[in-house]
């Protein structure tokens, strides 16, 4: 089930970059995709990320993974909280 | 307790005590005990006389609304909780407290916890259903001024009262046991009025939760008996169509709060099987005319309103606007009730139904101790998506994560600027103004060198 549990620290790092890639995409940072921290805040003093914003990212996710993110199974603020934690959820939902 | 008052409109529209006043997940509740938690959360509230409503579960922050209608409490709608909006209302109101259903609510006004009903207080005693004087204030809603200090506009019980007869009539769901899915916040002037007022004065039903991802969305409308209708915006509508999940019939659509494009408004139309009805509306005057999308761009008034032209101004009046109101877009009349829309006037920011105004965040930027100069300006709109607004800022000390940590405090996050640029200098004209063509230019310029 967990494939987060399977992959290895190489896969994690290169999925991490996929990943901040299709943030600074969806949501038109002006901002290299290398140079988000892996765990900063993506709220508050960080990305600075907010509900429109997730939504824009869930999106691209969403299409890009297979799968459907939802908001009662999971915590928002959680997955969302750093770019490895929504790295790492991607990794154990994934389907494509 | 207020005296009874021969003209006092009822709190609730439904006629039996077992008619369903909302739907959560656990199953239906009744107007009997909607009017039960009413009067139980009434007598808990404490004495302040405005309360900042923050509940996210829809049902409770129903329940709070209409407590504090009994009490003769005030609601406050701040249009975003920012600890410099929490700070500025306590100032508006000094005896206002916060009513929250969260434990991890940091809003720094006195909280008070909204508790649900034990099994032994669960008794509704029949239909008594409080009326409520059409004069009495409901709730403060605020918009952003120009000078920093939010602008607080008075909603009386009569006029919203009014309008949502007029909305009801409009969307064709009176008579009908429909319900409101909604997925925008109580807390928001759209939501206030059309998925929460719309369902206790129309003898519809609440859905509880406020569905966010499209798979939420989804299954909230199956949660949820026909007639039901979806509450949302263009973004959100563009999202729950863009994704890949299937959703269930709705027997209405309802958005607001930035303009729909036809071909949204087709597609949203073909998907969910129903018509979609889009409202045109304002702080100031409440709601103000309604279109069907998908086949006609022309807006129609709400029952009573007139507009006139006036100092090149565009001026609602009639029906539940209670004084002539100068309208905030470029307005042209087509035929009897009915007129286009030509976007906003040059200083107003909608960004997914938050309004501001250039001028109040540019006084919030360049208040900015080590911001020398700096500007927002609003990019050219994307259809049905949320435009972010772009700054352009001179502030050789500062770093952009001090910058938007300082922006933070002041501002709403939907109008952080996305993207934030740098420059030496403003493009500043002999009048000390920015031309457009000028912020264009720089924005290109930067946006390349990076």
């Amino acid at each position: 089930m967990n494939q987060a549990a399977n992959s290895s620290p190489a896969d994690l790092d290169a999925l991490r970059l996929e990943v901040a890639a299709l943030v600074v995409e969806a949501l038109n940072l002006d901002m290299a995709p290398e140079s988000i921290p892996a765990d900063d805040s993506l709220f508050g003093e960080g990305l600075g990320l907010d509900s429109i914003d997730i939504l824009e990212v869930a999106l691209v996710v969403s299409k890009r993974y297979g799968f459907q993110l939802r908001a009662d199974n999971e915590d928002n603020v959680r997955i969302f909280r750093s770019l490895r934690s929504l790295t790492e959820y991607v990794a154990a939902n994934r389907t494509k | 307790m207020t005296p009874p008052c021969p003209a006092a409109l009822p709190l609730l529209s439904h006629e039996r005590s077992d008619a369903v006043v909302a739907w959560r997940p656990d199953g239906p509740v009744t107007a009997g005990r909607f009017l039960a938690d009413v009067r139980r959360l009434a007598s808990d509230l404490p004495a302040g006389g405005h309360v900042l409503n923050v509940c996210a579960d829809r049902y409770r922050f129903a329940v709070g609304v209409a407590a504090s209608l009994v009490r003769g409490k005030i609601s406050l709608l701040p249009s975003t909780h920012t600890p410099e909006t929490v700070r500025q209302l306590l100032a508006f109101a000094p005896d206002a407290f916060c009513l929250t259903d969260s434990a991890a609510c940091d809003i720094e006004l006195p909280q008070h916890r909204y508790r649900e009903a034990g099994e032994a207080e669960a008794s509704p005693e029949g239909l008594a259903v409080p009326a409520i004087d059409p004069d009495q204030i409901v709730a403060y809603v605020f918009t952003s001024g120009s000078t920093g200090t939010p602008v607080p506009h008075r909603k009386t019980w009569g006029p919203l009262v009014r309008n949502i007869a007029a909305e009801a009539d409009r969307l064709g769901v009176v008579g009908t046991p429909f319900t409101l899915v909604g997925t925008v916040p109580p807390q928001h002037m759209y939501g206030f009025e059309s998925t929460v007022l719309l369902a206790l004065l129309s003898g519809g039903a609440i859905w509880s939760g406020r569905p966010f991802y499209p798979a939420d969305i989804a299954e909230a409308l199956d949660a949820v008996p026909r007639p039901r209708v979806l509450v949302s915006t263009p973004f959100h509508l563009r999202t729950l169509l863009a994704a890949d999940v299937s959703v269930p019939p709705a027997d209405l659509v309802v958005s607001a709060t930035a303009p729909l494009s036809g071909n949204l408004a087709v597609a949203v139309e073909a998907r969910l099987q129903c018509p979609l009805v889009e409202i045109y509306g304002c702080t100031e005057t409440g709601q103000t005319a309604t279109r069907r999308t998908a086949e006609t761009a022309e807006w129609q008034l709400m029952r009573g309103l007139q507009l006139s032209v006036e100092d090149g101004k565009t001026w609602a009046r009639g029906g539940h606007v209670e004084t002539p109101t100068a309208l905030g877009d470029i307005i042209e009349p087509t035929s009897g009730d009915r007129f286009l829309l030509h976007g906003r006037s040059a200083d107003l920011v909608n960004i997914a139904g938050k309004r501001s105004s250039l001028g109040y965040l540019n006084h919030q930027l360049n208040a900015i101790p080590g911001v020398v100069d700096g500007s927002f300006f609003v990019p050219d709109d994307e259809a049905d998506g949320v435009t972010r607004l772009t700054a352009v800022v001179v502030a050789p000390e500062l770093d952009r994560a001090t910058l938007l940590q300082a922006l933070r405090e002041r501002i709403d996050p939907l109008f952080l600027p996305r993207p934030l640029l740098f420059a030496d200098e403003l493009p500043r004209n002999a009048t000390g103004k920015l031309p457009r063509t000028a912020l264009d230019a720089l924005r290109r310029k930067l946006g390349n060198a990076e």
